[in-house]
């Protein structure tokens, strides 16, 4: 993609009759440009983000406009101490964000690959890949939630063709987890499907040619051409939506309701923090939960970002 | 050169699996949604059943969802216009003038999670009696959309020569003129990839909504629970109403998917 660096030459605005205010905002319009935008966003994050810092040091619980005590580091310690809901809500962000995105890479890739080169009917493959990308997700868990339904599901129905008995999903204690990261799994390896097919469409053919002549095997032109050239366009793909995964709400809040399920099977920290505010309005705790949890995003991303720039130098 | 046979077959077979697990659910979703409960509950009507249309007259006339589709449009259209307003001038400034920190500060709210958002938001705006008004819908999804806007059109304009503009300053138009008569009508793809995006974004948002909305401006992410009970779900009704929620978008990306997909993979390829 072509990147045109930006040289600024100093001109005065328009032709030397044009009157004083408009000069003024022409010569003022890099920041009379970004700064409604950039407002807009620092409003709306700032101060809430402060608050929520705050919130985070107090007993803060009930109603917003309570009185509540400043409790200084409390809060984190008995969050961080809580072996019962916080830990176990950290374990299952981290597997399903790990889990899911590992699955979506993998299979992003692979039909990524063979969808590289032109062929008859690729149109409608590309057509196909975008339908669960941008449905609704609230009605892609409401769907999948009827079709993984123990009794009525189509799931247990072909599993019965096959002779294997039939499954809990997304009712049971122990597969409601995998069987919501499978949701996610279906919905978003498109988006890494597209991502990886723009970056491998943006190649050149020269080293592949080369390495061909060179007599290098599929796997070997995969593992030692086609890869290395692919790595800024994966890492931007896992960035993406490694931090969606870490947010997912919509599906999990459809498919198991409050609380992740009466066990808070599928209770990630979004899920956790969200119930917290929300359903139990205990505003302190849960603004330590988001506190944390907005460091454990931060950190993902940066390691992922420190990466990149290593693979580049 | 072309690929070996065998290969051939290997692809046709492999990326038939994969558009049937695609498209398999959905069809199922929406077959589902023309059956009563009786022949969703039987596995021998899985695909000989007798269409209804009763679970969508029950959702359009029962469950009030014309009022909701109007509510989804309204919030998303009106998301979008003020996103592109804000959003247009702004990538063009970041973009020109190679704001690279500037623009972190608008992509943060990509990063953030709602949530911790969400408890200042609702005290501040129930002080300002903005709870369960469109405003505080609008506000929220522009939070989403912006950032979207903005990112897509900093790297549309990055790739528009800066020689456009000044061929338009030695013609006599102001730098603001210039954007507007120039750069803005060659914009037109972009903006058209962003816009299309920021409304779908806004359409399939949930959470926001779930908090700030109240039973007049409920969205229809948020009204798809009304079919879900405490006891009992009704499937013919849910599967309606997720297909009425679902089905307008997908064939909005059917239609102009070469925006949608160029949105999506914006910037991805940069490195």
């Amino acid at each position: 993609m072509a990147t045109i660096t930006t040289t600024k030459t100093p001109r005065s605005a328009g032709a030397p009759d044009t009157p004083g205010w408009v000069r003024w905002v022409n010569d003022h319009r890099k920041w009379l440009f970004a700064a409604p935008a950039m407002a807009f966003v620092a409003a709306l994050i700032v101060f809430p983000l402060a608050w929520t810092g705050y919130l985070s040091l107090t007993d803060a619980e009930g109603s917003v406009r309570a009185e509540s005590e400043f409790v200084g580091l409390q809060n984190y310690f008995d969050v961080l101490t809580d072996t019962e809901r916080f830990w176990p809500a950290v374990g299952r962000t981290a597997t399903f964000t790990v889990v899911a995105l590992l699955f979506e890479v993998v299979l992003g890739m692979a039909i990524a690959l063979l969808l590289w080169r032109p062929f008859k009917g690729q149109r409608w493959v590309r057509v196909a890949i975008l339908m669960p990308l941008v449905a609704t997700p609230v009605a892609v868990g409401m769907m999948w939630r009827l079709i993984f339904d123990p009794n009525i599901g189509l799931a247990n129905q072909v599993l019965g063709w096959v002779g294997i008995g039939p499954q809990p999903w997304l009712a049971g204690q122990h597969s409601a987890l995998p069987t919501t990261i499978f949701i996610d799994v279906w919905q978003w390896t498109p988006m890494v499907v597209l991502i990886l097919l723009a970056g491998l469409t943006s190649l050149s053919d020269e080293p592949q040619e080369a390495a061909r002549i060179d007599g290098a095997s599929t796997w070997q032109r995969f593992r030692h051409v086609t890869l290395p050239l692919l790595t800024p366009t994966l890492t931007v793909a896992i960035l993406l939506r490694g931090i969606d995964a870490l947010k997912t709400f919509d599906i999990l809040y459809a498919t198991k309701g409050r609380g992740g399920g009466s066990f808070h099977e599928v209770e990630t920290l979004n899920v956790y923090a969200y119930g917290l505010s929300f359903d139990y309005n205990e505003y302190g705790v849960s603004s330590t939960v988001l506190i944390l949890f907005f460091l454990i995003i931060i950190g993902a991303m940066w390691a992922l970002t420190a990466r990149r720039k290593e693979a580049q130098r | 050169m072309k690929p070996r046979p065998a290969y051939r077959v290997f692809r046709v077979v492999a990326l038939t699996f994969v558009v049937l697990s695609l498209l398999a659910p959905l069809l199922w979703m929406i077959a589902a949604s023309f059956k009563t409960n009786v022949d969703i509950y039987d596995p021998g009507k899985a695909l000989s059943f007798s269409p209804t249309m009763g679970n969508y007259a029950k959702v359009l006339q029962q469950a009030n969802y014309v009022e909701f589709i109007v509510n989804s449009l309204w919030v998303a259209f009106a998301a979008t216009v003020a996103s592109l307003i804000l959003g247009l001038p702004a990538a063009y400034s970041m973009s020109r003038f190679n704001m690279k920190k500037s623009a972190l500060v608008v992509l943060m709210a990509r990063v953030i999670p709602g949530v911790s958002l969400l408890v200042p938001w609702y005290y501040v705006f129930s002080n300002l009696k903005m709870v369960g008004g469109f405003g505080v819908l609008i506000i929220s999804h522009m939070f989403v959309s912006l950032p979207l806007v903005v990112y897509i059109m900093m790297g549309y304009f990055d790739s528009l020569p800066e020689e456009l503009e000044e061929a338009g300053l030695v013609d006599g138009l102001t730098h603001i003129g210039a954007f507007r008569r120039v750069i803005l009508p060659l914009s037109v793809p972009g903006i058209a990839t962003s816009g299309i995006l920021s409304f779908i974004f806004s359409w399939n948002n949930f959470m926001f909504a779930l908090v700030l909305s109240d039973a007049d401006t409920k969205t229809l992410p948020v009204a798809i629970f009304d079919f879900v009970g405490y006891a009992s779900i009704d499937w013919g009704g849910l599967m309606a109403a997720s297909t009425v929620v679902t089905l307008p978008i997908m064939l909005i990306a059917l239609f102009v998917q070469k925006y949608v997909v160029s949105g999506l993979t914006a910037g991805a390829t940069k490195g």
